[in-house]
């Protein structure tokens, strides 16, 4: 067991952990953080990925305990109160989910990916969307809503990205 | 996953230490491929040391026309550094294509010539622009340094620091992705260097990384697509699998190899 602290949607957690234990298994079975899905567990699928110091990362294929000191956020803290971040209002819009399994997922991929691409002063383009979701799957609806969804979250984003300059 | 034991290392004397003192250690950086193994229970080790805490492991220096990379450095940030784009675009281009984003975020360039997977590219980037892997100990021409599947020239405990690649004069990756696992089902990274055309192929040798003299040859006589015309490769010592057949992936070295010349114009 090894003492593991982090920064988990900005609140301080601790906890006693067997070396082996996945960061997807201390969000969930420790703190209880059950947004984060386990769908292949073979770190193809996406349902797990969550932001490790703004970086979108598999929490299914790292150890927590390697996370000491990092600032992880999850699916449960990118909203405002109950405001929600406009990437969850455009999958809502869009109706970019089916049975919603992979949602987490593809929600904190979209955002990574929004963000990278606008702090590079790239274009995210429908190609590149689709380039970009290459490690998110969805096995029921295919993938035309999801990146209708992310499309219109990106234009959101950068419009308040404009109004905060 | 079996129980394993977890070290962060300080230094590469504190990481060959605990190597040392495990039963049957493991070296760890971003662990896209061993803990993905781990976790199939197809690697069981005792102890795992952590090197991506080592000082001076992580980050991409330009030299003039040499370039270093620090071995946990990640895919991604390779693949949008502007300053090695400006030198050698080549490895921009092929470590985007490596894995996913997320996979990007976490995998590390060591760790994967540590691995040389037959399938995974960076090793026909080292191989084709004719690196220099550097360790804690020494320094390993690319030549010397892949040795077959998965195996490779370190020795047990030996760490890889850096890699350090010269600047070729035009060089391309072209890559036939597997559909499914998206790893190089063919791989083939064509260099223009001063000392001569240099062709590596990933992901169809039976031994892992190769060159293909065949191709070399070829391009000798002038840098172009139009010199690879009636070039071929031999299908002997090709991988054959569900996939493709040895005879397919020769087939596909060639066809990438004049696409990797016409790209790197």
């Amino acid at each position: 067991m090894t003492k593991v602290s982090m920064k988990v949607n900005g609140k301080a957690v601790s906890r006693d952990v067997p070396d082996n234990t996945l960061l997807v298994d201390f969000l969930r079975e420790q703190l209880r953080l059950t947004g984060t899905h386990v769908g292949c567990d073979t770190t193809q699928c996406g349902a797990c990925v969550v932001h490790v110091n703004g970086k979108s990362i598999k929490s299914c294929t790292q150890l927590a305990v390697s996370l000491a000191g990092a600032e992880v956020t999850t699916i449960e803290g990118i909203a405002n109160g109950a405001d929600l971040h406009p990437m969850q209002v455009a999958f809502n819009d869009h109706h970019g989910l089916q049975c919603g399994f992979c949602t987490p997922g593809m929600i904190m991929t979209g955002i990574d990916m929004v963000n990278r691409y606008q702090a590079q002063g790239r274009e995210l383009t429908e190609e590149a969307i689709r380039f970009e979701l290459e490690g998110n799957i969805c096995r029921c609806t295919g993938y035309h809503n999801i990146v209708k969804a992310i499309d219109a979250a990106a234009q959101q984003m950068s419009g308040m990205a404009k109004a905060a300059e | 996953m079996y129980q394993t034991k977890y070290h962060k290392a300080a230094s590469f004397d504190d990481a060959v230490a605990a190597l040392g003192a495990a039963e049957d250690g493991k070296y760890l950086a971003g662990g896209q491929t061993l803990l993905a193994t781990m976790k199939q229970r197809l690697a069981a080790p005792t102890d795992l040391v952590d090197l991506r805490g080592i000082d001076g492991m992580v980050g991409i220096s330009v030299d003039g026309d040499s370039v270093t990379i620090g071995a946990a450095t990640t895919h991604a940030e390779v693949a949008s550094n502007a300053a090695l784009r400006a030198v050698i675009p080549v490895l921009c281009d092929l470590a985007v294509l490596i894995g996913d984003p997320a996979v990007r975020h976490m995998g590390t360039i060591g760790g994967s010539l540590a691995n040389n997977d037959p399938a995974a590219d960076y090793p026909a980037a080292v191989l084709g622009l004719n690196g220099t892997v550097i360790t804690n100990q020494r320094e390993i021409p690319a030549d010397e340094y892949f040795e077959g599947l998965f195996t490779t020239a370190l020795d047990e405990g030996e760490i890889i620091k850096a890699v350090r690649f010269p600047k070729p004069r035009r060089a391309a990756y072209q890559k036939f992705p597997n559909p499914a696992s998206r790893f190089a089902l063919v791989g083939v990274l064509v260099a223009d260097t001063g000392d001569g055309p240099r062709v590596a192929v990933t992901g169809a040798g039976s031994d892992g990384v190769f060159r293909a003299e065949a191709l070399e040859e070829a391009l000798a006589g002038g840098f172009s697509a139009a010199s690879l015309e009636g070039a071929s490769v031999d299908s002997d010592g090709l991988m054959g699998d569900i996939h493709a057949t040895p005879e397919y992936r020769a087939h596909l070295i060639g066809v990438l190899a004049r696409r990797g010349v016409a790209a790197a114009g």
